[in-house]
């Protein structure tokens, strides 16, 4: 692979525009800085989509018929916008919304980044929360209501805790995704680490920038993916370890860095 | 044991005509039963006779097709009544135990009572003493899935009382249990008789059945066939089906 790439006929080109090492350098501290940008967007996006996402999972398993319209609402909305490109929901509202200059709606692309990002992520979250709900067996909630615990006490206390725990991986990949795409809210004019690293390739007819924005979102995401795999396997062993003795939980540690 | 006093007193549950099916299937066909206050019903028959769903109509998992279900004088399947309030009147006990995996035992037993009840360190403290009483104390905070099967059911069965329930249904709860860990369910299950708990006990321990109800059902394509004080029905069954049921258990080496 190695081989074929630099013996390329435009090899050299390639990485005189890609792999520039002066261009890298001066560039980094700059683009890098903006990260904090898509941080923040990734962070009010993320708590949004948590609990939006969760009351929408909700909705669409209330039972009766008297709650079919909330179900129906629900289950189209997750439909609608599990249809639409991200990047059109980012233009729609960044840019329609203000347009229509009503009194006391903000303007501002970076509010408007982060609702399209929660309408968006939260019609993928809730699907995850419901099949994480599904999954906890039916007589949890029976026994619950057998008590006197009320559906939605019995939702609060007993189902909905147990999905929670199963879905934080599949959950955190929705969130890889999320962070990724944070860089898409540079369509509506917010200067993030995609933006800046732009605005450097423009200045210096160079794509190295690019490479460091890359480079950033790798050297991010693939620890926070570590992490969960570590939450998880701590959850499990703190469960575990208080009987069955410390040596199920030295076994079961060898596996928390997720490596099978 | 004594057989409790059947005077004028209000029955701590009444069930008339009760009629239960699922889809095509037929599974209780118009049941009557009357419990007095203390006393003890076991329930047994085969599998699939309708022991589960009858506890489970009582219980109001299962909603029914006719008849009604009177519990302390109220009836609880007329049509508007607050289903949660009688639930928490009611304790029932499931054959897979059903602990709430995600949190130690003594969650488990404060959770109802803390929500539903509205006690407060009142809630703990109650439960400590149940658990101490029947030899869990030093379990309080382990999680279900580190207790043994018997562990578990007897948490279980803790969790139940912890919401003062007027009356006890048990479904089969030493069914999943090995055999060495179903003597220390049923002493749990007899110190409740002893204290006069209401009970209505869906069981295949007949030894356990004969030892301690005050009444035994048989219960045989969704009807109660024949019942009687345990002496009778285990000793001289009048109904050719009880004899063959009863023949069956014996031939199994569980009687």
């Amino acid at each position: 692979m190695a081989v074929v790439l630099v013996n390329a006929p435009g090899w050299e080109a390639v990485r005189e525009s890609f792999l520039d090492g002066e261009n890298f350098i001066a560039s980094a501290p700059r683009i890098i800085a903006r990260f904090e940008v898509n941080v923040r967007l990734f962070v009010f996006a993320e708590i949004l989509i948590l609990a939006w996402g969760l009351v929408l999972a909700i909705l669409r398993g209330l039972p009766g018929p008297v709650l079919f319209p909330l179900r129906l609402l629900a289950t189209a909305y997750v439909d609608l916008f599990r249809a639409i490109p991200g990047v059109l929901v980012i233009y729609l509202l960044g840019f329609g919304i203000p347009g229509l200059r009503l009194p006391g709606v903000p303007n501002d692309p970076f509010f408007w980044g982060v609702v399209a990002l929660t309408l968006v992520y939260s019609a993928y979250v809730s699907e995850v929360y419901r099949a994480g709900i599904d999954s906890v067996h039916p007589s949890q909630a029976a026994a619950a209501r057998s008590l006197g615990l009320s559906q939605l006490q019995a939702l609060r206390y007993v189902v909905v805790p147990q999905a929670v725990r199963r879905v934080i991986p599949p959950l955190l990949n929705d969130f890889i995704g999320l962070q990724k795409d944070t860089v898409l809210v540079s369509f509506i004019g917010v200067v993030e680490i995609f933006r800046q690293s732009q605005i450097r390739q423009q200045a210096t007819f160079n794509f190295t920038p690019y490479l460091v924005t890359a480079l950033v979102f790798l050297v991010v995401t693939i620890p926070l993916a570590r992490i969960t795999d570590w939450l998880v396997a701590r959850e499990r062993d703190r469960r575990y370890a208080a009987a069955v003795g410390a040596g199920a939980g030295r076994a079961r540690r060898g596996r928390m860095w997720g490596f099978r | 044991m004594g057989l409790p006093l059947n005077g004028s007193r209000e029955p701590a549950l009444v069930v008339d005509g009760l009629w239960k099916s699922f889809g095509e299937l037929q599974v209780l066909r118009g049941i009557d039963l009357r419990v007095s206050e203390h006393e003890v019903v076991c329930v047994i028959g085969a599998s699939g006779s309708g022991k589960s769903t009858l506890l489970r109509c009582i219980n109001l998992t299962e909603p029914i097709d006719d008849g009604r279900i009177v519990v302390g004088g109220e009836e609880i399947t007329a049509p508007d009544v607050d289903v949660d309030r009688i639930r928490r009147g009611i304790g029932i006990v499931f054959q897979a135990y059903n602990l709430f995996p995600h949190m130690p035992v003594i969650d488990n037993i404060t959770l109802a009572p803390r929500k539903v009840l509205r006690l407060g360190a009142e809630a703990e403290s109650q439960a400590v003493e149940l658990l101490e009483r029947f030899g869990l104390a030093e379990k309080r905070d382990a999680y279900p899935d580190s207790l043994s099967g018997g562990q578990q059911q007897r948490v279980a069965i803790v969790r139940a009382l912890a919401m003062r329930p007027r009356l006890m249904l048990l479904d089969e709860v030493t069914s999943a249990l090995d055999p060495e860990l179903v003597a220390e369910v049923l002493n749990v299950i007899r110190e409740l008789a002893a204290e006069g708990m209401t009970m209505v006990i869906a069981t295949h321990e007949m030894a356990f059945a004969r030892d301690i109800a005050h009444r035994v059902l048989f219960l045989d394509g969704g009807t109660i066939l024949e019942e009687g004080p345990p002496a009778d029905i285990f000793s001289s069954p009048r109904e050719p089906r009880t004899r063959e049921f009863l023949q069956r258990i014996i031939d199994a080496g569980r009687l």
